[in-house]
């Protein structure tokens, strides 16, 4: 195709937490300066810059994309900012991907934040408006009722129990207990903590959802050439894909997410990955629900229709199992700063397959990963393939 | 616990902030008025509704009928010129039990929100409702209910002019 390989060659985060003094622009600084520190760059050095963000709800600020872009280093420089709801973390490095690929740059920053707690009362309430404004809206919905009618179709459709689906929730918050920047990491928490937490709109209880966060997550990327002079354990993005299914959601079936499909499809052709059940080493689909990561599991051809959970149920998805999934303790765990969510998957990755996640070190010598973000009104899916 | 060069720390702030008044506090007032249009096919669906009838579209092409209906099928990218009546019966594709507000705050009888197959529609072709008269607990997927309509006088050509589904 005439692309040009890409690597991510550093990567930083902050902490992420429920409430954060921080401004979204000083989020964004103290995250992109870990990842230039990570890499011994400066912001100099770097050609452009993508930033992703979601809702400008959350802020309450028209156009946050330019609010933020000081705090990304990005006057005087190409700056673009993308948003596709939740799907926006894997979206932004796709974005700095064909910024280099295409040849138009050599060296591009790429920087999610989210700072949701501005929000007052709920960040919720910043979802409210994603629903018809004629059809469905005059209903009152809350952004809760889409997840749990899709986990309930989910599960009657596949007889999947709500003991089965807290596996997930377990796992993933036990291994952010690893993780130093994780909000809700917890070394103890059983299946009976998920099932005795708050109904909220069931299926969906308290512990089945990912936290309110704050939080900045920045990766740098590089062209061959320029990426074998920062460093000897360059990390490729090998594939690339994204889609939208449509958005009459009420109108297709909610049990399976086709959109994923087409994505992680477009993406294992461009890694010329044949068998992903093989051939990928560690999974982070976007989990902030926990249905959601075997929905995503399912999408990405990891595992059949309905069949995910076995993965948890058999210790496969554990780190020292066939394919971890989640290794950093996922949006469940680590938090869910929407776009820096997404992009902290990347982030994992890019530790997990340079050796470099210290106590989340997955066994073996992972060759491959994969890592996914959803968004919108169940219907986005971003897709992002890399290796050594 | 944050360590390394490649993670920083943040100034976390307690929720007993917000309880302490330790906060300086402003409102702001957004303007948010909207004359939105609900377009030719959902107007045609909002006069149908005043009327007690649930219309959709049928795409002549793929011979999908859908609802709400629409001037256009998204996956045959075609105009549709075809309203029918469908009937106000249908079937529970899935719902919920919702205990919170979109504040999170409680609430003691669940809302019940659903996705109604409409019979006379496509399979899987439903439309975002609520289910009432019903024992929350009795509520299944597959469950078939019927719309309970507000009287012709109160109604007002909005998707509130059906109330709720209630078991058929």
């Amino acid at each position: 195709m005439g692309l040009r390989k890409v690597a991510v060659v550093g990567a930083g985060m902050t902490q992420f937490v429920r409430r954060a003094q921080e401004t979204p622009r000083e989020l964004v600084f103290k995250a992109v300066r870990a990842a230039l520190d990570s890499c011994e760059l400066s912001i100099k050095d770097i050609d452009a810059v993508c930033l992703g963000t979601a809702p400008d709800t959350f802020d309450g600020v028209h156009m946050n994309g330019e609010y933020l872009s000081d705090g990304a280093g990005a006057f005087g420089k190409p700056y673009i900012r993308s948003y596709v709801g939740g799907g926006t973390g894997v979206f932004v490095p796709i974005q700095g991907w064909y910024h280099v690929a295409s040849g138009l740059f050599d060296l591009v920053l790429v920087v999610a934040e989210e700072k949701m707690s501005s929000y007052y009362p709920h960040a919720q309430g910043a979802f409210l408006t994603i629903f018809d404004h004629t059809t469905e809206r005059p209903l009152k919905p809350n952004l809760l009722w889409i997840f749990a009618l899709e986990m309930n179709r989910y599960m009657s459709t596949y007889g999947i129990t709500k003991e089965e689906i807290a596996q997930v929730s377990v796992l993933h918050k036990r291994n952010a207990a690893d993780h130093p920047a994780a909000l809700l990491g917890d070394k103890n928490i059983t299946v009976k903590d998920v099932l005795d937490s708050e109904v909220l709109a069931w299926p969906v209880q308290r512990l089945d959802v990912s936290p309110v966060s704050d939080g900045a997550v920045a990766i740098i990327l590089a062209s061959e050439h320029v990426a074998r002079r920062i460093t000897d354990k360059p990390i490729w993005i090998e594939g690339v894909g994204w889609s939208l299914d449509t958005a009459y959601w009420t109108n297709r079936d909610l049990a399976y997410p086709r959109y994923v499909e087409v994505a992680a499809r477009m993406a294992y052709e461009m890694a010329g990955i044949k068998e992903p059940r093989k051939e990928i080493h560690i999974a982070e689909p976007y989990d902030p629900f926990d249905y959601k990561a075997l929905h995503h599991i399912e999408g990405l051809q990891l595992a059949d229709r309905g069949k995910a959970i076995e993965l948890y149920l058999s210790g496969s998805a554990r780190r020292d199992g066939n394919l971890p999934i989640c290794p950093s303790g996922g949006l469940l765990g680590v938090g869910n700063p929407i776009a820096a969510a997404g992009l902290m998957k990347i982030a994992e990755l890019f530790w997990q397959l340079r050796g470099e996640a210290d106590k989340r070190q997955v066994a073996g010598s992972p060759q491959k990963g994969i890592a996914q973000a959803w968004g919108d009104l169940m219907q986005v899916g971003t897709v992002v393939i890399m290796g050594k | 616990m944050v360590t390394g060069n490649r993670y920083r720390a943040l100034n976390s702030l307690p929720e007993s902030a917000f309880h302490d008044g330790k906060l300086l506090y402003t409102f702001d007032q957004l303007n948010t008025h909207y004359a939105w249009d609900c377009g030719v096919a959902i107007g045609e669906y909002l006069a149908k509704l005043r009327e007690g009838i649930i219309i959709g579209a049928t795409c002549s092409h793929c011979h999908r009928t859908m609802v709400p209906p629409r001037l256009f099928c998204e996956y045959c990218f075609r105009p549709i010129k075809n309203f029918i009546p469908l009937q106000d019966t249908g079937t529970i594709l899935t719902f919920s039990l919702c205990y919170v507000t979109w504040d999170v705050q409680r609430i003691e009888i669940p809302e019940i929100p659903a996705v109604i197959a409409i019979d006379g529609a496509s399979e899987n072709h439903g439309i975002l409702h609520k289910i009432g008269e019903v024992d929350p607990h009795a509520v299944h997927i597959g469950m078939r209910v019927k719309a309970v309509w507000k009287t012709p006088e109160e109604r007002s050509g909005d998707i509130t002019d059906i109330l709720y589904f209630r078991p058929e």
